[in-house]
């Protein structure tokens, strides 16, 4: 064995790489000179530079956890149709490039044989952010690319054209953490009984202090077990949070009978028209069925399909509840409002109608 | 899908886990990750083939038990504190080939900009040393290089390191950024993204490998109130592009936008939808915007994308403390710093200037265990203003307090001060200076 083996190499801290040498070379020469852009058809946009440059981009939407076949099996297209330049849009749709306007067709008809369907764009039904799931997370409560894959499955055709009165984004999220982050529709595990506990694990586990520190309502203490120390949970207290999870393992907070799923509506990231806003609760207590899920995909499909027929154009699914009110919510999408639905945490009061506005 | 270009011929038949439920997931016009999980499951010779035959046997046993079978662990490489995502199988004994499953995260480029060059050297890699798997991309923005065994760590992280790529950020520390595609292909773009990400995120590197900061810090940019990267709910840092003078509007293709719509409809659609009824549009035609009404939210140029555009005067919004719902409840960030201008390199260190402070005062504020927008909360935000030195300004707030339960001795002072920084901006002298 020469020395080389056992020195071990010292990392070579590059941070983060630089974009420029990766860039297509007509983003290359028009960087930050872009005139304005159109989308010729659901999944295509048209770029236009100011020194008159134009770029077509064809978006297409992958499985995002992709095997090395697949990832060069795209390279393969990327190599044929778009200069060898790719990127990956903030919800893992592939987009390629090009100047030839007469590359667009034959290449979205390679996308088609080769089973990526294009579209994405406008206001579509885009491709589902998500988490990782049982396939890598510690503490997921359900799948997330399985669920994912129903999901675009049912929502396909709204991906492949844009009929929606705006854009919708949806996410899911194999635990309350929230890891797939806000959407039109968030569709969340929701934790419906508290952590249980292994009580011959935790004083070898778990640091206590710091599983106490971390409880948002103050329901974990220190308890002797068996003559071991360990930790107890008020059980009336505890809101199901799972956040002592992940510092003490041995306090399991999934379980087949207490990983439920929340349906959650009218989050939305971007500042037009109306602020940011948070998700809110439209259902909970579904069934966590794998590998279909099909409670879930039934009332999602309930959700879009009212906001698809009902919104004005230019309105996110919050910005349409917010006009038409809760009760018509409810009403339109056959979904129960109950005590559940009141905010009991922090600023609770904030999120109450203290105002004689009211729908009928 | 099914008959991807994989290498031919199956493992033995009688080794490969039935996945009953998995087999479900392949139909569909949706593009299967089970597909793939099966390509490299069936790849025979190749050295993962039998690691993802028993990953493919645990998640079928996660579906049909409803339950996820991964704890953590230390795992690292030499030099580096994070980074990896250590994954320990608890049914290994069932499935002992993928009982080691670590993720190497990854910094991708900004805007995720790729030649398929560099991409399929880091499928190489990752055929040589790990799983053949890999998400592009995970919520924080990395490249996730998922399934990696504790021995090939070390080897993986060096080859992707000579590519050019690094680890991003895990655990307590400085984590991957994510920008937009930004000026690169938008002409919503109001600063170089990409510059500012790698600015900021090189300039603090170490507080990402070596974690030692109190619980996660998230930088995130986006070009424009879109805010395409999600920055408001879940950045820390949030860098959002704007602009300070007034929309650009071309009159003539206001008059084209109107033709081709229709009246009725460019009344609907981008008079009536502007948040603050700063639109109007004329008898002729044209628009008129008033534009110290106008919030920069960007729904009129996203609507007319050939006809308005952001002014000329370029910079960005910087919002502190998004995060979401662990364990406090969610919270967006809060407007720190209405305009910074970001347009020469001295504006640039000055964004970078800005963020060590606010790096240093969570280094050394915050709790364990505690996002800094829940330091803002428990302090108080003038507490946190005063620490990283910047002054009380109306956009921060959506109204001024309510409760009238607060000292104000010093009130007179303080409106000096107000009075004192406006003269100031003015371009005047102030006494004593």
């Amino acid at each position: 064995m020469s020395n080389e083996k056992t020195t071990p190499r010292a990392a070579d801290e590059v941070g983060v790489p630089d974009h420029h040498q990766y860039m297509h070379p007509v983003l290359e020469k028009n960087h930050g000179n872009w005139a304005y852009h159109d989308r010729p058809r659901a999944g295509v946009l048209r770029h236009v530079s100011k020194s008159g440059d134009e770029i077509f981009t064809v978006r297409a939407g992958t499985q995002r956890q992709m095997d090395v076949f697949t990832i060069r099996k795209l390279c393969d297209i990327g190599d044929e149709f778009a200069d060898g330049h790719i990127r990956f849009t903030t919800r893992s749709n592939i987009e390629y490039m090009m100047s030839d306007e007469a590359k667009v067709q034959p290449l979205i008809d390679k996308l088609g044989e080769e089973g990526f369907p294009v579209g994405g764009t406008g206001a579509s039904v885009t491709m589902i952010s998500h988490t990782q799931g049982w396939l890598h997370c510690d503490i997921p409560g359900t799948d997330a690319s399985g669920v994912v894959k129903g999901l675009m499955d049912m929502l396909h055709e709204e991906f492949i054209q844009e009929k929606m009165p705006n854009r919708v984004r949806i996410t899911t999220s194999c635990c309350q953490i929230n890891c797939g982050g806000q959407g039109d529709i968030a569709i969340n595990v929701q934790y419906t009984k508290p952590p249980k506990i292994n009580h011959d694990l935790v004083a070898n586990v778990c640091e206590r202090p710091a599983v106490v520190a971390r409880c948002p309502v103050a329901a974990i203490r220190p308890a002797m077990v068996d003559g071991k120390p360990t930790l107890e949970v008020d059980e009336k207290k505890c809101v199901c949070c799972g956040a002592c999870y992940p510092p003490c393992p041995p306090m399991q907070i999934n379980g087949d009978d207490s990983t439920k799923i929340a349906i959650w509506v009218g989050g939305k990231h971007s500042n037009a028209r109306s602020k940011p806003t948070f998700h809110k609760l439209a259902v909970a207590n579904l069934p966590n069925n794998a590998p279909h899920w099909p409670e879930v995909n039934a009332v999602v499909k309930r959700i879009v399909k009212a906001y698809k027929k009902d919104a004005k154009h230019w309105e996110r699914m919050g910005e349409w509840i917010e006009r038409i009110g809760w009760n018509r919510f409810f009403e339109m999408t056959d979904l129960a409002f109950t005590k559940h639905h009141l905010d009991t945490w922090t600023g609770a009061r904030k999120t109450m109608n203290q105002s004689a506005h009211i729908h009928f | 899908m099914k008959d991807g270009d994989h290498k031919d011929g199956k493992a033995k038949d009688a080794e490969i886990h039935p996945t009953p439920m998995l087999d479900q997931l392949e139909d569909g016009p949706w593009p299967s990750f089970v597909t793939g999980l099966k390509r490299l499951r069936d790849a025979k010779g190749e050295q993962y083939a039998p690691m993802m035959n028993d990953l493919m046997g645990q998640l079928n046993h996660s579906y049909e038990n409803r339950k996820g079978y991964w704890k953590g662990g230390v795992v690292s490489v030499f030099g580096y504190g994070g980074g990896i995502i250590p994954r320990y199988s608890e049914v290994a004994e069932k499935f002992p080939e993928s009982k080691e499953f670590h993720t190497l995260r990854v910094m991708p480029p900004p805007g995720f900009h790729y030649t398929t060059e560099i991409l399929r050297k880091l499928c190489d890699v990752w055929e040589e040393h790990g799983s053949g798997l890999i998400a592009l991309h995970g919520q924080s923005g990395d490249i996730m290089l998922q399934g990696c065994t504790t021995e090939n760590t070390q080897a993986a992280f060096d080859a992707i390191n000579e590519l050019g790529f690094d680890l991003g950020g895990a655990g307590p520390a400085l984590r991957t950024a994510m920008s937009c595609v930004g000026a690169a292909r938008c002409e919503h773009s109001c600063y170089d993204e990409g510059k500012a990400h790698r600015q900021i995120i090189n300039a603090f590197l170490d507080e990402m490998h070596r974690p030692s900061l109190p619980y996660k810090f998230k930088f995130k940019f986006s070009g424009c109130g879109n805010d395409c990267v999600n920055a408001i709910h879940r950045a820390d840092f949030a860098v959002i592009g704007t602009w300070r003078d007034d929309i650009k509007i071309d009159q003539e293709k206001v008059k084209e936008h109107v033709a081709t719509a229709g009246r009725k409809y460019t009344i609907d659609t981008v008079v009536n939808m502007c948040p603050t009824r700063a639109i109007s549009l004329n008898d002729d035609d044209t628009m008129e915007i008033d534009n110290a009404s106008c919030v920069r939210c960007m729904h009129c140029i996203n609507v007319m994308t050939k006809a308005l555009s952001p002014g000329d005067d370029k910079g960005v919004s910087v919002m502190i403390g998004g995060k979401r719902s662990l364990k406090v409840g969610d919270m967006m960030g809060i407007m720190i710093k209405p305009f910074i201008k970001l347009e020469t390199q001295e504006d640039f260190d000055d964004l970078e200037e800005f963020a060590e402070t606010c790096i240093e005062f969570f280094a050394d504020n915050a709790l364990e265990h505690e996002r800094v927008g829940e330091t803002i909360d428990r302090i108080g935000l003038p507490a946190f203003l005063e620490a990283v030195g910047v002054e009380a300004d109306p956009n921060m707030v959506n109204h001024p307090r309510t409760s009238s339960y607060v000292r104000t001795d010093d009130f007179d002072d303080e409106a000096a001060k107000w009075f004192e920084r406006k003269a100031r901006d003015a371009g005047m002298t102030v006494a004593g200076e």
